[in-house]
């Protein structure tokens, strides 16, 4: 009895090893093959790499408000002119970069991290914990995220990239929770899994060591679209002047180019780059997105 | 003789791939006479559903239908138009799908579904006119005729598939290709399901081709049975000749793989697996695991000849039979 | 229909509603400071009178508005206010009410994103189906990268865009409002092509990206739905390819898309949310955009309350309508 149970434990974890192996692999010839994630990957690299290097090009005083005569067109001295309050657009953008893609990036990622706390929780040990988590969830999807986030934002008296991405976080969680959730609830009636189960291990164990990893490619995936939603609610709040107040984010040139009435004076080199780098980002994250879609779909067809 | 019903000669569909061609379908020559029911069998992967499609006309890209001829009523079905091919579609030929399949939309209610049948083909006055017509079809298949206003998924499997030989011969066909029918639908519903199939071909004198791997089923259900194996037909007999004296030695095997009731004994296999459809082995393509094997098999493809008076095969062990 | 099925959209409905009216309460009594002195202090600021007035001002306003009682007493009158539709007052607007500013911008943001969405909706699906066409055109099947783009975009954006397209550069279009004020105003045609001249950019920035997006789901729904095994059986029975296309892929395909549109209205709405906001116009958007602003917190709390008890309501009110659409969540009980 007990050597069978053994030798169906030995030969499930080696199919556990080389279906990791295999899904390393998998991604690595989906790189190859699929160019859509590849060129996705490949705009989110570039937009990056300005996101690091930008601050360190660029000297912070310039984007002072007085440091060069205001509203200057784009010229050798300024590659992109000067603001209403004199600041050097081009440092100002270098800087807004890099906030930008933190608030996005830590709401998304915090985002995620309670979704797959919470659909792993649910989704395995079910009963009354699943229940509350899944309401939770279901209710605050429908509620209009920017509505709440509005109201959270006003209250604040400063605003800072850092609270900025909390509040934004606190509305990134319920679509990755729902769809860890499903994946979950499926892996829990696989093989392994029950094996796991007889030979002792506890909850949490099979949760973290056989379960997660097969959720892999729907957590890169949710990641991706988490930090494409943040971006979004970001950017809205930020545009209606919900942003942080003392540090440079793109959305809030937005806001303050409409303030200082740029857009009908056609100072559209102070909206226009941050509307365009933007725009970047979330065709970047899109068809990353898209790219990652087609590999996990492309393995689901696969193994049925 | 009258004529066949229908008459498959040389039949070829092949994948065009980037490595090289793969073979679904290698030169399949069969006839079928009106009434008779022809059972095709063969492991996953041998052609055998390829060939009921290709039969359909529904084979699409990358697969293509390399060359052979399909004959209907006469006509040359390869070499119609794809609004001809449509009309003899659910007309002079009818496909019951397999038994697991999602067949009919979920949306739907089931006179609909034969009114749309009909509707494909001919003209439809008043719905009215067709609604004595739909509940004599339903009593046929012998479901009940509140049926006629359900939706598939307040229906049964075995009720589904009832629905769907209704609307396979709502047009009277004259031939009726059934894949796999009985497939995920357990014993009981099986049988169910067969006789269904059996009384309405009988009624209206329908050929049949009965796809599947059941061997008991065949048995039961057809009067002649063609072996497929890696997209070739290998050996075609009468049920009794192919289970008394099955002339192949891939036949051979598969008969005495059967459980038999009589004696006990070991579970026999076939040794080895089926050849991958894009390497096959030069020669005949049983050649690595057949037990009968020669030298001349492994340079040389048999071809399929009348080794005995009506029963065709395919082996070099049989060619100086014909004369 | 079940009456379960009723009940149970009922409970979901008046839990959403709860929970919309809890948090709204909560969050501003969750933050520090206290929204009657500070917008106090912002008319003192801008106006005139000290500060001592207002320490005695903002006392009598709190007794007033109950800010003094006990939390859960606040929290009940709160309710109790809901019911008689009284939410509050507006600091900006002294004394106007919080339901008469929005009851007056409501026309403009619904007939906005009303309009918007049925006619994207609409395009979108009819253009997404001829996409998923194999006789289509190769050219419809080359814009679809160019819709990915535009899907992606925020509302807003585009609507910079086209600004400075047609607002700036070809003047055209007038660059906000939502009519033109002076002149001939009233029940005339010449109202009614004011407000479609003002109407059309704000329209334009959310239907661009909004056909895009419904564009590309119904395509790939539909790609999918072609790929089920109904499809092949209807082949195998001689129909002909247009009614499968349309009867058996395009209507199965369509459920599934009704089910996003209610789930994606909150979306639309904080998309429209910040268009207006963009072009001035007058609907709930703005105005919460100047209550935001302006510190006028009964204002913002009661626009942000109204969108997620209507987002609620319309949700069940789809809820409702899917079970005539679909036979499978009809019959269920059978």
């Amino acid at each position: 009895m007990i050597l069978v149970q053994r030798a169906r434990m030995i030969s499930f974890q080696h199919a556990k090893v080389t279906g990791l192996l295999k899904l390393g692999r998998n991604m690595a010839h989906g790189l190859r093959t699929n160019k859509t994630l590849a060129i996705g990957l490949f705009m989110i690299l570039m937009i990056g790499l300005v996101a690091l290097v930008g601050p360190l090009l660029v000297d912070p005083d310039d984007a002072r408000i007085g440091a060069y005569p205001a509203r200057l067109k784009p010229s050798a001295e300024h590659w992109m002119g000067t603001q209403q309050q004199g600041r050097d657009l081009l440092t100002v953008t270098m800087l807004a970069i890099p906030n930008s893609l933190k608030v996005g990036l830590i709401a998304g990622s915090v985002g995620l991290g309670i979704g797959i706390v919470f659909g792993l929780s649910a989704g395995y040990f079910g009963g009354r914990l699943d229940t509350i988590i899944k309401l939770a969830s279901d209710t605050l999807i429908i509620l209009p995220g920017i509505a709440i986030l509005v109201l959270v934002a006003v209250s604040i008296r400063t605003m800072t990239v850092e609270m900025m991405a909390l509040v934004v976080a606190s509305f990134a969680w319920m679509y990755p929770t729902r769809t860890i959730r499903a994946q979950t609830l499926t892996l829990r009636e696989r093989g392994y899994v029950q094996v796991a189960k007889m030979n002792g291990m506890t909850g949490i164990g099979i949760v973290v060591r056989e379960i997660m990893p097969n959720l892999l490619p729907y957590i890169a995936a949710g990641f991706v679209g988490a930090v494409s939603g943040a971006m979004l609610a970001t950017v809205g709040l930020e545009a209606l002047g919900l942003g942080p107040q003392n540090q440079f984010t793109l959305g809030m040139e937005i806001y303050w180019a409409r303030f200082y009435g740029a857009i009908l004076r056609g100072m559209w080199w102070w909206w226009m780059p941050p509307v365009i780098i933007i725009g970047l980002v979330f065709v970047a994250l899109l068809i990353t997105s898209m790219g990652m879609d087609q590999i996990v779909n492309s393995r689901l067809r696969r193994s049925t | 003789m009258t004529d066949p019903a229908l008459q498959v000669e040389n039949l070829r569909v092949y994948y065009h791939t980037r490595t090289g061609p793969v073979k679904a379908v290698d030169d399949v020559t069969f006839s079928l006479e009106k009434g008779e029911r022809l059972g095709l069998v063969g492991e996953s992967g041998s052609g055998k559903t390829t060939t009921a499609l290709a039969i359909m006309g529904m084979i699409k890209p990358p697969a293509i239908i390399e060359s052979g001829r399909v004959i209907l009523n006469g006509r040359n079905l390869l070499q119609l138009s794809k609004e001809q091919y449509r009309r003899v579609r659910g007309n002079q030929i009818a496909l019951i799908p397999q038994g697991a399949m999602n067949s009919l939309n979920p949306v739907m209610r089931v006179r609909s579904h034969i009114i749309d049948t009909i509707e494909a083909h001919r003209r439809i006055k008043r719905k009215e006119d067709i609604s004595g017509q739909i509940q004599s079809l339903l009593a046929k298949v012998g479901l009940p005729s509140e049926v006629s206003g359900m939706y598939p998924h307040e229906l049964s499997g075995g009720m589904k598939q009832r629905v769907t030989i209704a609307m396979g011969i709502c047009l009277e066909p004259s031939v009726i290709v059934a894949d796999e029918p009985t497939s995920a639908l357990d014993v009981v519903v099986q049988m169910q399901v067969m006789a269904t199939l059996e009384k309405a071909q009988q009624e209206l004198n329908a050929a049949v081709i009965l796809v599947g791997h059941d061997m008991g089923l065949m048995a039961q259900f057809c009067d002649r049975i063609g072996v497929m194996y890696a997209g070739k037909l290998v050996e075609i007999g009468s049920v009794e000749q192919i289970f008394e004296d099955p002339l192949h030695p891939y036949t051979q095997l598969l008969i005495s793989s059967l459980p038999k009731f009589d004696k006990k004994g070991d579970f026999k296999g076939i040794p080895g697996l089926p050849p991958s459809a894009k390497n096959l082995p030069p020669g005949c393509t049983f050649n690595p695991r057949c037990p009968k094997v020669m030298d001349h098999c492994r340079e040389v493809e048999p071809r399929f000849l009348e080794a005995r008076p009506d029963r065709w095969t395919s082996c070099h062990l049989y060619e100086g039979a014909e004369s | 229909m079940t009456s379960g099925y009723l009940l149970r959209r009922l409970g979901m409905l008046f839990l959403l509603i709860f929970v919309a009216v809890t948090i709204n309460f909560m969050i501003p009594r969750l933050m520090p400071g206290d929204p009657v002195e500070s917008a106090l202090n912002q008319l003192v600021a801008t106006g005139g009178g000290s500060v001592g007035d207002v320490q005695e001002i903002a006392e009598a306003y709190r007794e007033r508005l109950g800010l003094n009682q006990p939390i859960w007493r606040q929290y009940l009158n709160y309710w109790g206010n809901i019911f008689t539709l009284e939410l509050g007052t507006s600091l900006q607007f002294f004394p106007a009410e919080v339901s008469r500013i929005i009851w007056s911008a409501l026309p403009w943001t619904l007939g906005l994103v009303g309009v918007t969405t049925i006619l994207s909706f609409g395009f979108g699906i009819i253009m997404g189906a001829l996409m998923a066409w194999p006789g289509s055109p190769r050219f419809l099947k080359s814009i679809v990268p160019g819709f990915l783009v535009v899907a992606a975009i925020p509302y807003f954006m585009i609507g910079l865009v086209l600004i400075f397209l047609f607002v700036l550069t070809y003047r055209i279009f007038p660059s906000g409002g939502g009519f033109t004020f002076g002149g001939n105003l009233g029940y005339n045609w010449e109202t009614v092509w004011s407000i479609l001249r003002h109407a059309t950019l704000p329209a334009l920035s959310i239907m661009l990206a909004s056909i895009g997006t419904w564009a590309l789901s119904m395509r790939g729904l539909l790609i999918s739905t072609l790929g089920e095994d109904y499809i092949t059986l209807a082949e195998a029975r001689g129909l002909r390819p247009r009614r499968i296309f349309l009867w058996y892929g395009v209507r199965n395909s369509m459920l599934p898309q009704l089910t996003a549109l209610a789930i994606l209205l909150g979306h639309a709405i904080s998309g429209a949310v910040l268009v207006e906001v963009i072009f001035s116009y007058p609907g709930l958007g703005f105005k919460l955009f100047e209550a935001i602003h302006g510190k006028d917190y009964f204002v913002v709390q009661g626009i942000v309350l109204f969108l997620a008890v209507s987002i609620a309501v319309a949700m069940f009110l789809m809820d409702l309508l899917y079970p005539l659409i679909d036979p499978r969540i009809r019959y269920q009980s059978r």
